[in-house]
């Protein structure tokens, strides 16, 4: 899944067993997994090999004799997407290759210890709770240079880049330590989502300003129903990215682009300051505190039962909750509201962001497959494969058409064509300083309990930022 | 020849097992005194040596003693807590029946109630965890709170009131240890001779005399041991707090304790070296406590 904190009973059930050994009374089995010896300073990553020819057919020269290794992430998409998709396109395209597809939910557990060793598969879905850090495994040199894919004739039209093929926030977010390392694959789209059936019956319609937002909340008291709910066990970080995408409407992009950089001042500043207070205001008004207590499937199913107007997720949410959802209700995307008069971004803005980490091994045995398995994906057959297996859009511009989308997927298409412009940026410091994010959840719990003022919420935040930044053993990122 | 053979008997028994003991229990713990002095993320090829560093900046971490101050709460309450009420249940499943209190044999129906009190222990902590969820669980729906909302009292935050949380997690502890220690207590309490309860109760000693004069003191050793294995316990917990209430000591830090701050260190920030360091405190303290206890507590056997 896209979200990192995401994680089923099963696996964490599996996780314990796993993790209750790791870090039992003495934790000193925590170095089970150690380092192999004071090795000599890493090698580069082998960046000349893999220039793309002119060849479209095979522009990374892709042997079919080597073998390729795929590791996939079996979340919420599960692994199908790949097992019959993309790894059956990769065979048609090179006979007679074999291909070693592994699945996995413990991403870290069974790949740190490779990566080490040295011993690692040539495509990876770096994705879970569990999922590597890319920044260390690029200082490492682990990862291979995208650029030849992105410069590399797309698969359907050979006069095509690649790069021409995809949304543009994927080049921008490919980058590294100031190189194109990671692929992502999936875009979602984020703001509130609600039951559009519901309101349909009810006569209301999604609210464009915050006293409109306010007044669909005491309507709704009346029925019952809670306007606002996050799930606070395992969830907080929804409502932090609610509260974060609030910022940036209130103030622009620059207000996530400041975070993500630590810039001095910007979580005390009046973006971060006046959203915090809006939420705070709307969880202690019109909200519940037992939804602190909830995980996201028990808040997701009470919106599933009507009694949540508005819930704060991404897109993937129709699909995860698939199973479950009645016959009376149908999601659709509302943006979040206008919380001041000026507002840097008008109504309509949402969060559309790309997700789902691939990356190819630099020192694997086939780099050179790895990147033509990449190719494969984005291709408009391998993108619309994905989406017809996950029921989730990807980052190929054009790959759904055609393919039958459900409900909320539209909605959230028509929003986007909607925002236009207006797109609020995803906030990158949840991968880059995961400290502070972790930090933020906790603080976005107390702050919406009323535990802490707006206020110092802000001034926490700020603290630990300032922190961060000085600590030297953090490898620090840019953005703009 | 015949010493040899004997010792060679010996020894080739012990060596698997000591050499599993060495390469997954011995070595990684020294691993783990050699990473605390470095500053490795988990995925470095090149380790650099930052020496007692990390132990500095543990002293400084509001995070590290926010955990201590739990194992604190946890290493005096929990073993106190079971202990008191294992004693007292199997005080009555094995002597705290019999006419007029003679104290020889158990209340009725004591073997079911053993056979009941063991239960807890049999389930895994991850199912204990999901159990005690439901329990918990902060609207109506939580059984608690489904009880409380019918006598017309507001559903309580059980995990999610910071001042509460710590509470609760230790009171899903104690249940789920207290069948052992019934089981142990009572293992204990069968070995005592029964004609020393029988003479004091001619003498015409009560239930409670019987309790602090014979059995309690004939128990000593058996409480020591059950007082170790709790206050490890308590200084463990991550299984049951990450299933229970999260894997950041949820909320505000409440029920944040050293293993699970270690494990976020290690891998969810990269800072293995760190985290280690807080595994080598962490170890020390543990030794601190068994060599403490074992010291307080000794004293000569009880003369019979």
């Amino acid at each position: 899944m896209t979200h990192p904190g995401e994680i089923t009973r099963r696996q964490l059930l599996r996780r314990i067993g796993f993790t209750a050994f790791v870090a039992g009374p003495g934790a000193g089995l925590l170095s089970a997994c150690a380092t192999a010896g004071t090795g000599a300073a890493p090698a580069p990553a082998p960046s000349t090999s893999l220039a793309a020819s002119a060849d479209p057919k095979n522009p990374f020269g892709v042997d079919a004799k080597k073998p390729l290794e795929v590791v996939i992430f079996s979340g919420g998409y599960t692994d199908a997407y790949a097992k019959e998709v993309h790894e059956e396109l990769y065979k048609k395209a090179y006979a007679g290759v074999t291909i070693k597809h592994n699945a996995t939910q413990q991403i870290g557990t069974q790949l740190r210890p490779r990566f080490v060793a040295g011993d690692v598969p040539d495509v990876l879905n770096n994705s879970g709770p569990e999922s590597m850090d890319l920044t260390a495994l690029a200082a490492e040199g682990h990862l291979a240079d995208l650029t030849p894919l992105f410069d590399a004739p797309s698969i359907d039209d050979p006069a095509v880049r690649v790069r021409d093929t995809l949304t543009p926030a994927v080049l921008e977010n490919a980058r590294v330590n100031g190189m194109n390392l990671v692929l992502n694959y999936t875009v979602s789209h984020r703001a509130l989502w609600y039951n559009a059936k519901l309101f349909a019956s009810k006569g209301w319609t999604a609210p464009k300003t915050w006293a409109e937002f306010t007044a669909l909340g005491d309507e709704a008291k009346k029925e019952g129903i809670v306007l606002f709910a996050y799930p606070g066990q395992k969830g907080p970080y929804y409502q932090l990215w609610n509260i974060l995408y609030t910022a940036a409407k209130i103030g622009g992009n620059q207000a996530i682009i400041d975070i993500d950089n630590l810039v001095d001042g910007v979580w005390t500043a009046d973006p971060m300051r006046q959203a915090v207070t809006a939420w705070a205001e709307i969880q202690a008004k019109y909200g519940d505190k037992a939804y602190f207590g909830l995980d996201h499937t028990q808040t997701q199913v009470k919106q599933l039962q009507n009694q949540v107007l508005f819930y704060p997720v991404g897109s993937w949410i129709e699909n995860e909750m698939a199973k479950d959802i009645p016959d009376d209700f149908e999601y659709a995307i509302a943006p979040i509201p206008d919380v001041t008069a000026n507002d840097a971004m008008p109504y309509g803005a949402i969060q559309v962001g790309v997700g789902e980490n691939f990356v190819v091994a630099a020192k694997g045995k086939n780099p050179q497959g790895g990147l033509e398995y990449l190719r494969i994906m984005l291709s408009k057959e391998g993108a619309r494969g994905f989406t017809e297996k996950t029921k989730n859009l990807t980052v190929v511009n054009g790959a759904a058409e055609g393919v039958e989308l459900p409900a909320g997927l539209v909605s959230a298409a028509k929003a986007q064509d909607s925002a236009g412009q207006n797109i609020i940026t995803e906030a990158r410091f949840e991968g880059w300083y995961k400290e502070l994010f972790d930090y933020g959840t906790e603080q976005t719990n107390r702050v919406m309990a009323g535990r802490i003022t707006p206020e110092q919420f802000c001034t926490a935040m700020q603290k630990k930022a300032d922190d961060i930044k000085q600590d030297e053993s953090i490898a620090k990122q840019s953005r703009s | 020849m015949r010493r040899l053979r004997t010792y060679g008997f010996v020894a080739a028994f012990l060596a698997v097992p000591f050499v599993l003991y060495t390469v997954f229990v011995i070595s990684p713990y020294i691993q783990a005194f050699q990473i605390s002095l470095t500053s490795w993320n988990g995925y470095s090829s090149v380790v650099s040596y930052v020496g007692l560093d990390n132990f500095v900046r543990l002293l400084r971490d509001e995070v590290f003693w926010r955990a201590l101050r739990n194992h604190g709460v946890m290493l005096v309450t929990l073993p106190l807590v079971t202990i008191a009420i294992a004693l007292f249940l199997s005080f009555l499943l094995n002597l705290g029946g019999g006419p007029g209190g003679s104290g020889v044999r158990g209340l009725w129906g004591s073997r079911f109630y053993r056979v009941v009190f063991f239960f807890p222990q049999v389930l895994a902590v991850a199912v204990v965890g999901v159990l005690f969820q439901a329990i918990y669980r902060p609207d109506e729906v939580g059984v608690l709170n489904g009880v409380l909302a019918r006598l017309g009292i507001e559903p309580v935050g059980w995990l999610i009131e910071p001042s509460l949380a710590l509470w609760s997690v230790i009171a899903v502890m104690v249940w789920q240890g207290v069948g052992f220690y019934v089981v142990l207590f009572s293992a204990g309490m069968a070995a005592i001779p029964k004609d020393y309860f029988e003479a004091a109760a001619l003498d015409g000693a009560g239930r409670l005399r019987l309790f602090f004069s014979i059995t309690l003191p004939l128990l000593r050793d058996t409480v020591q041991v059950g007082w170790i294995y709790l206050g490890i316990a308590a200084l463990d917990g991550f299984a049951l707090i990450q299933v229970l209430v999260g894997n950041k000591g949820e909320p505000d830090g409440a029920t944040t304790i050293l293993p699970i701050t270690i494990y976020n260190n290690a891998f969810s920030y990269g800072k293995v070296g760190y985290a280690s360091a807080m595994g080598v405190a962490l170890f020390f303290l543990t030794v601190t406590f068994a060599v403490l206890t074992l010291r307080t507590t000794r004293r000569e056997r009880v003369e019979l």
